[in-house]
């Protein structure tokens, strides 16, 4: 039995870079310059993060290499008293600038990504339970998290970390201080994931093919997350990008507050906050170059989440 | 034919039996919604849509029996029921003597291989993400855990071959496919699991004229070859022409006639029936003029009473409008639902 359609053989496969440039995605961003300029940043902060102990002259968490007589040198560029080996100049414990920023940038990513990681597997799972099941499970999840939602991330994680420094003491905060952030940033915005996720799928869960699947005899832990998951993964991608940025935000400014991280192994955050005590001394660069750091990351997260939001929502695909 | 194998046997042995098979929607939505404010008292409200109501249908071994009737009257939920994706609210639904209405996922599974589907919608019925040959595997390994990664992939190219689609485009995906092509694969999933009885929900409805010959060519090859049996829902008369073995129309969730193809195109004895073939469009100068029918149908939300047709039928009688006609058998061998056949008037 033959048909005409079958007779035209499709080309043959294209490589993977030809099949990136010739998708949606890929035609705009050979096009979207913001969107470029924003991913060529991010990229740089990565290597930044991921090889800062290759790339910092000296490492901020070892006490030998501190001196405090090199406490609050001003940038290399200031002639009358920068220091040539410190081209950030140091913070009020005599470290060098731009090694702390670059460790910092490490653990405030890794703090986003985890915590989002979190958000994302908690938020994935409840909202594909709630979406798929239906009926009263939907309504008990949701109204879940409505709870979670009516408290504001900050507030949850503010009381939650402040009973927990009180009752076990600073010491043992301080050495969990990055667990604790995560657990914290990670559980406080599981409803964001958990929402869209249930949107997808019950758009996704009324198509053929998950009746199909179901005809087959799949189960549904197995319809859920190899059939509904991978066509839904679109949204998670937006709001990812964006609860990363979210994420590092709520961490910096828990830390500032003194409740993130502890000044040994400062974050982005951290360090804003040893350094405001300084700000009207005239040692500006402890906290003004951290935060500008801050804020160029937050930013590029930011704009890369709503290009990909324009990208992957048909309803603003433009030819 | 294999129209001729099951019409000249007494006895033909049935598949699948339908006994009294209803299906209401709660449309009232939540808690919330069902309370209304009456006569100063707070009353819960709930609202149906009655899909199917009644029906009872024997799908006898080899045969292609084609289920009938316009949008809305229930021939999808009919078929979606028995594959098990609804829960009927009433009557039962056996599989060779054995009930399988209200059986959970895991006592079903063994039925999922006996009965496959075929659905409507070539473009929605295939996981956009899955490469063909995934979503023909899956399948094939559920089914048959023991068997190796040789033996899957021999099965797949097997059933692919048969539908005509080439075994080395297993690594495209469904939308590098066009819609005639698709509904070949989606035959092939349900083919994989060599299946007996298969159920296809308007299968050639989504496609274009020149496609659906050949799909249901294929269909009725199959059927030879692999010895199916099918329950094949349309609104193509033209198709269940060529296609039914036996015919059952519905009209608003109920059964008004069952009949051999030939008898019901040749002696259609329900006055619907009569209506709805009148209708087809015809290359004949002296056919009579299409039977038109007043009104519009009735919601299925608050059923007439009596026969669901009284309210259009040019035969009512006082009875048709309180008591509900049962299926008799008719002397052509087919059965109708009809308050007037059976007193002889029509």
């Amino acid at each position: 039995m033959t048909t005409q359609s079958q007779n035209k053989l499709p080309e043959p496969t294209p490589s993977a870079w030809q099949r990136f440039k010739d998708s949606n995605i890929g035609h705009s961003f050979i096009r979207d310059r913001v969107a470029q300029i924003s991913f060529t940043i991010f990229l740089g902060y990565v290597i930044m993060a991921l090889f800062a102990p290759l790339i910092a002259p000296f490492d901020p968490y070892d006490p030998n290499q501190i001196d405090i007589m090199n406490s609050e040198l001003p940038p290399s560029w200031d002639a009358e008293n920068g220091d040539e080996q410190f081209w950030l100049g140091t913070d009020a414990q005599g470290r060098d600038l731009w090694s702390t920023i670059l460790y910092g940038t490490r653990i405030s990513l890794t703090i986003g990504i985890c915590a989002v990681l979190l958000q994302a597997t908690i938020g994935i799972i409840i909202g594909l339970i709630a979406g798929y099941r239906g009926g009263r499970v939907d309504s008990l999840l949701m109204r879940f998290a409505d709870v979670q939602l009516s408290f504001s991330t900050m507030m949850v994680a503010i009381i939650v970390l402040a009973i927990f420094q009180a009752s076990f003491g600073t010491e043992l905060y301080q050495e969990l201080a990055m667990t604790m952030l995560i657990l914290v940033i990670g559980i406080a915005e599981w409803p964001q994931y958990a929402r869209t996720i249930r949107a997808s799928v019950l758009a996704e869960k009324k198509k053929e093919y998950i009746d199909a699947a179901r005809v087959m005899g799949l189960g549904p832990i197995r319809i859920m997350f190899r059939h509904i998951l991978p066509n839904t993964l679109s949204p998670i991608l937006v709001i990812s990008t964006v609860q990363v940025a979210n994420a590092i935000i709520s961490e910096a400014s828990l830390s500032f507050l003194g409740l993130g991280m502890p000044v040994s192994q400062p974050s982005l955050g951290s360090l804003i906050s040893s350094g405001f005590e300084y700000i009207f001394s005239g040692a500006w660069w402890i906290t003004v170059i951290p935060g500008v750091i801050l804020v160029v990351l937050v930013l590029v997260m930011n704009m890369l989440g709503d290009w990909l939001r324009d990208v992957l929502n048909p309803k603003l695909y433009k030819g | 034919m294999s129209q001729n194998q099951t019409e000249n046997t007494t006895q033909p042995e049935s598949l699948v039996q339908i006994r009294g098979l209803y299906k209401k929607f709660n449309i009232s939505g939540d808690f919330l919604d069902q309370l209304k404010f009456k006569g100063g008292k707070i009353v819960r409200e709930q609202e149906h849509v009655h899909a199917i109501n009644g029906v009872s249908l024997d799908v006898h071994k080899g045969e292609a029996l084609c289920v009938v009737g316009e949008s809305g009257c229930g021939k999808s939920t009919v078929a979606r029921t028995v594959m098990g994706l609804l829960t009927p609210s009433g009557g039962t639904i056996s599989y060779r003597g054995e009930r399988i209405d209200h059986l959970d996922d895991k006592a079903l599974l063994p039925y999922r291989k006996k009965m496959q589907m075929i659905f409507q919608n070539p473009y929605a019925s295939l996981n956009p993400r899955m490469t063909i040959g995934q979503t023909l595997e899956e399948p094939v390994r559920l089914h048959n855990p023991d068997w190796n990664a040789q033996q899957v992939r021999d099965k797949v190219h097997e059933v692919m071959f048969s539908v005509g689609i080439d075994p080395s485009w297993a690594d495209r995906f469904a939308h590098e496919f066009s819609g005639g092509q698709r509904q070949r694969i989606s035959i092939a999933r349900a083919l994989a699991v060599d299946p007996e009885f298969i159920v296809a929900d308007e299968p050639i409805s989504a496609l274009d004229v020149s496609i659906q010959a050949q799909v249901l060519n294929l269909l009725m090859d199959a059927q030879e070859k692999r010895n199916l049996t099918y329950l094949f829902i349309t609104h193509d008369l033209a198709v269940v022409e060529h296609f039914g073995t036996r015919v059952a129309v519905m009209y608003l969730g109920s059964l008004c006639e069952l009949a051999p193809t030939k008898t019901l195109f040749a002696t259609p004895r329900h006055p619907y029936t009569k209506a709805l073939l009148s209708a087809i469009p015809r290359l004949q100068d002296d056919r009579p003029e299409p039977i038109k029918l007043t009104g519009e149908v009735p919601t299925p939300v608050n059923l007439p009473s009596g026969c669901v047709f009284h309210g259009r039928c040019p035969y009512v009688t006082d009875r048709c409008k309180q008591e509900i006609p049962k299926l008799i058998t008719t002397s052509e061998g087919g059965q109708v639902a009809c308050h007037a056949v059976e007193e002889g008037r029509i």
